[in-house]
């Protein structure tokens, strides 16, 4: 094996924020090796919707994250090639009663306050944002700076722009973490030899706490299962992403309990996607019929076109839960040299620049562009014993 | 679930959440025949089991296995998409079509109509029209199997239907394997099995002057069927070579059926005048807007196609398909186990008895590996007799019907002799070379073989799920039945010589847990669980 580092940054994960660390850290002149026992968006970026959302995130650390990330988005969707979908077409949250209205439009207040943009728009003017929208809604709120990506095609074109100093290791699993005498973090161990590095990120995702644990630090990250059903490709009949005020309150609780609150939204290829779906079932994807029911009925609600249009296919994917919902990110300062990147639950594609931008500030010895007290990695406990 | 009382069989009247307990008894007693729903009822109990086995698909494996449990008394219901019984191997004319020997058109009908007048006198519950769209566990049932379908002619009508049972037998067949290559998108190009389909149940042909290529037993069988029904057939383009078989003497030899079958082929294609050419392909379809001509190369071992040895040959359509691939949707959303076959699909591990690795759940017939509709039969009913030895705690042997130990005998035979062909046909690694950059792989998303290859090389795909992530190959109407292997394929060979051995499906076969499409409304008005009173209409209202 070879004494010099190989890499300056070693990312384990090929995933979004895999891809997003390793982009902003090239372009600070690391030379960065990512690394993935499966292909490139193969967990659960692959299994996500491309959600860049404000509108779900009240006022607190994860809001200052995704509105960082939005700003990055929209100089990415500059940066990168048109394929990755970047569009910017606003979220659109909805109440059926008066008193969900009461609510919605309370929470959008202070969003508003701490800079997001929110408009109300009342119950007989949704049809101009939504025209197929189910008349008889109370109201909503429409947050234009919601936008979408498709997410495999973003991670893939984030490590491809990242240039030569990306170094592409799929098909590797890591089976182990190289540590020093004094307890700092060398490199990983795969089955086709040791990769060196004086940094290593944790960018795991829902198999994050498995990475951790490897490293012999605690880090509970669990997975959360969602089910998304994808529709045959229709002309645009749903505009924006629109879901109902309820959505905000299942992705607040800590129940393993099935929630499902329809997230409904089109696509440029055609598709209509219809999440969410969130239950802590472990990893596994068997089909549910109920959660598709669930999930079906609610989105013909919003829309009752969609009663006739067929599901072409459904899938599970696994959000990287962790109990307090944010995200860790950052050194773990149980393990020197350790970074963590993962734990975004279902906000992980949204997170992902800002998370990127962060992570590579930090390996480069910088200071990062926002306070990351409230995502560091130790919190859940010292994991000494672990 | 449509739950009305009075519909509810096994005595399960009662379908408060409250009798869920009891009404689901470990031994089964209340459903024997005598606790069968009517017709029509099928769906009905909120809670216990309407039937001892649900059978689902109607050909040769499914209507064996069906007809045998019933026989030894389990209570049976049979589901199939389509509106006749028979499956692909016997399709037949619908009667609106007044055809007055559908036989004519079948070898091996004698044994079809012998199921079918058993099927007859069986109390069989047969459900046609019945697109099955998956299998789970019953969630408040346990060692219960939910059975969910779609009915009408084309699954198309918003009627949801529910056949719960204690043991399901998987029979859901197989479907042509299609490799692509330039001009396979131009009207006139047909699956080989497509065209015979199409003969057997429409009396139709693709073509006045139709080329027969692809690979595998079944081109001599169409190419014979076309020839039969008036067709020109020029030429037969076998990409393998039939040597093969004679390296294989022991598997054939002991199939003589199997042998003489193939000589009624050949000598039906001599009568015709039909040319077969071996380890040659089509590399090319001429024609603007439908198929004019077709350019026929010969293939080294690899299946890479010589240079300079293209021949045109006019004709007006071809059909062509390289062997068939099991139908395992609904196997593999259960979490069976599956298995690489020879010629590299992917086939479900079955127990001795065709059990598969999920307890309850059997299969027969292709969906084990393909092996044609003797082995269907002979698995059917191995598993009809094994369930409802297992149903009723004991063995049912005897009462004058072949033993498992002579139906296991007979399909280890018939297995080594598919397995034997499956290796003479399985495709060439070299055969991607067929592909310029610009060939459509995927026709519903329209993606070319170029952009495959990009993927792999540029953006980090290594297998066929990422590769549609990607390109969006395999997202359309036929999520990937048609473009799936040549995918998975481009996938591996373009990851250098290691992974890349031949038509190399993906580790795991592809998951679908919507075996059919469903429309949104039908899902929607699924029951909810616990929850009477939100019934659809009964199938025999509307």
């Amino acid at each position: 094996m070879p004494t010099r580092h190989s890499s300056d940054l070693l990312v384990i994960g090929a995933g979004v924020i895999g891809a997003a660390c390793a982009y902003y850290a090239a372009r600070r002149g690391l030379n960065v090796t990512v690394v993935d026992r499966g292909p490139v968006a193969g967990g659960t970026t692959g299994a996500g919707e491309g959600n860049l959302l404000v509108s779900d995130k009240g006022p607190g650390p994860e809001l200052e994250l995704a509105q960082l990330s939005t700003s990055l988005w929209h100089e990415l969707s500059d940066a990168l090639p048109r394929e990755i979908e970047y569009e910017a077409k606003g979220g659109l949250v909805v109440a059926s009663g008066t008193e969900d209205l009461a609510a919605l439009r309370t929470f959008a207040a202070r969003q508003a306050a701490a800079g997001v943009t929110a408009e109300t728009v009342p119950g007989d003017r949704l049809g101009d944002l939504e025209p197929h929208l189910t008349p008889g809604l109370a109201g909503g709120v429409h947050y234009p700076q919601d936008a979408q990506v498709q997410p495999a095609l973003a991670a893939a074109h984030l490590l491809r722009a990242a240039g030569g100093r990306v170094r592409l290791r799929l098909g590797e699993p890591v089976t182990g973490i190289l540590t020093a005498t004094d307890g700092r973090v060398r490199g990983v161990r795969t089955p086709s030899g040791d990769l060196h590095a004086p940094c290593v990120v944790n960018a795991a995702g829902a198999w994050g706490g498995e990475l951790a644990r490897l490293a012999g630090v605690l880090l509970p990250v669990r997975p959360r299962r969602g089910f998304v059903l994808v529709t045959e490709p229709l002309p645009r009949v749903v505009r924006r992403k629109v879901y109902s005020a309820d959505y905000v309150a299942d992705v607040a609780s800590g129940s393993a309990a099935l929630q499902t609150s329809a997230v409904v939204e089109g696509t440029p290829a055609g598709p209509v996607l219809i999440g969410a779906s969130r239950e802590r079932v472990g990893f596994d994807r068997t089909l549910s019929v109920e959660v598709l029911r669930r999930l079906a009925a609610q989105a013909v609600r919003l829309f009752p076109v969609l009663a006739t249009v067929r599901a072409l296919r459904t899938y599970a994917g696994f959000r990287p839960y962790l109990p307090d919902h944010l995200p860790a990110i950052g050194h773990d300062p149980r393990r020197p040299g350790l970074l963590h990147a993962c734990g975004h639950e279902g906000a992980g594609i949204g997170l992902a620049p800002a998370t990127g931008q962060i992570i590579a500030a930090l390996a480069a010895g910088d200071e990062p562009p926002l306070d990351v007290r409230p995502f560091r990695p130790e919190r859940f406990g010292d994991g000494a014993a672990c | 679930m449509p739950n009305s009382a009075s519909e509810a069989p096994g005595g399960g009247a009662d379908s408060a959440p409250e009798a869920v307990p009891d009404a689901a008894p470990e031994d089964g007693a209340e459903y024997g025949p005598e606790g069968r729903a009517d017709d029509g009822a099928a769906y009905g109990a909120e809670c216990g089991p309407e039937y001892d086995l649900a059978v689902i698909g109607a050909g040769p494996a499914g209507l064996a296995g069906a007809v045998t449990a019933s026989e030894l008394g389990l209570s049976v219901a049979l589901l199939d998409a389509s509106g006749q019984p028979g499956g692909q191997y016997y399709r037949h004319p619908s009667p609106a079509l007044g055809a007055t020997r559908p036989e004519a058109l079948h070898h091996n009908w004698p044994a079809f109509a012998a199921l079918l007048r058993r099927l007859a006198a069986a109390e069989v519950t047969h459900l046609a029209g019945h697109h099955v769209w998956t299998v789970v566990a019953a969630p408040d049932a346990a060692g219960s199997w939910d059975v969910h379908a779609l009915t009408g002619a084309n699954g198309d009508e918003d009627r949801p239907g529910r056949v719960r049972a204690r043991a399901v037998l998987l029979a859901t067949g197989a479907y042509e394997r299609q490799l692509p290559f330039p001009g396979w998108t131009l009207p006139g190009v047909v699956g080989a099995g497509g065209a015979q389909a199409m003969l057997k149940s429409a009396l139709a042909l693709p073509g006045r002057r139709v080329v027969v290529a692809g690979s595998g037993p079944l081109l001599l069988a169409v190419a014979a069927s076309l020839a039969a029904a008036g067709a020109r057939v020029p030429a037969v383009v076998e990409a393998s070579d039939y040597l093969g078989y004679a390296r294989r003497p022991g598997a054939l030899l002991s199939q003589p059926a199997k042998l003489a079958e193939a000589a009624v082929h050949g000598a039906a294609l001599l009568r015709h005048g039909v040319r077969l050419r071996t380890r040659s392909a089509v590399t090319q379809v001429h024609g603007s807007d439908r198929v004019e001509a077709v350019t026929v190369s010969r293939l080294d071992r690899q299946w890479r196609p010589v240079r300079g040895s293209g021949r045109r040959i006019a004709c007006d359509a071809l059909a062509v398909g390289h062997g068939l691939v099991p139908q395992l949707e609904l196997a593999v959303g259960l979490g069976c186990t599956t298995r690489r076959t020879v010629d590299g699909t992917h086939a479900l591990e079955l127990g001795p008895l065709q059990e598969t690795s999920v307890p309850g759940i059997w299969a027969a017939g292709e969906t084990g590996g393909v092996g044609g509709f003797q082995l269907a039969f002979t698995e059917g009913e191995l598993a009809g007799l094994a369930i409802a030895a297992r149903l009723r705690g004991r063995a049912v042997a005897g009462e004058g019907r072949r033993s498992p130990r002579v139906l296991r005998r007979r399909r280890a035979r018939l297995r080594a002799f598919a397995d034997a062909m499956a290796a003479v046909h399985a495709p060439g690694p070299g055969w991607p070379q067929w592909l310029d950059d610009a060939t459509e792989v995927c026709r519903c998303e329209e993606v070319t073989a170029g952009r495959i290859r990009e993927a792999v090389a540029d953006y980090g795909a290594r297998d066929a799920r990422t590769v549609k992530l990607l390109t969006r190959a395999g997202m359309g109407w036929c999520q990937g039945r048609m473009c799936g292997a040549a995918v998975a394929c481009l996938a591996a060979q373009a990851q250098g010589p290691r992974r890349a051995q031949g038509a190399q499906p993906e580790p795991s076969p592809e998951r679908r847990p919507l075996a059919v499409p469903v429309r949104l409304g039908a899902l929607a008005a699924l029951d909810e669980p616990n929850s009477p009173g939100t019934a659809e209409p009964k199938p025999t209202e509307r």
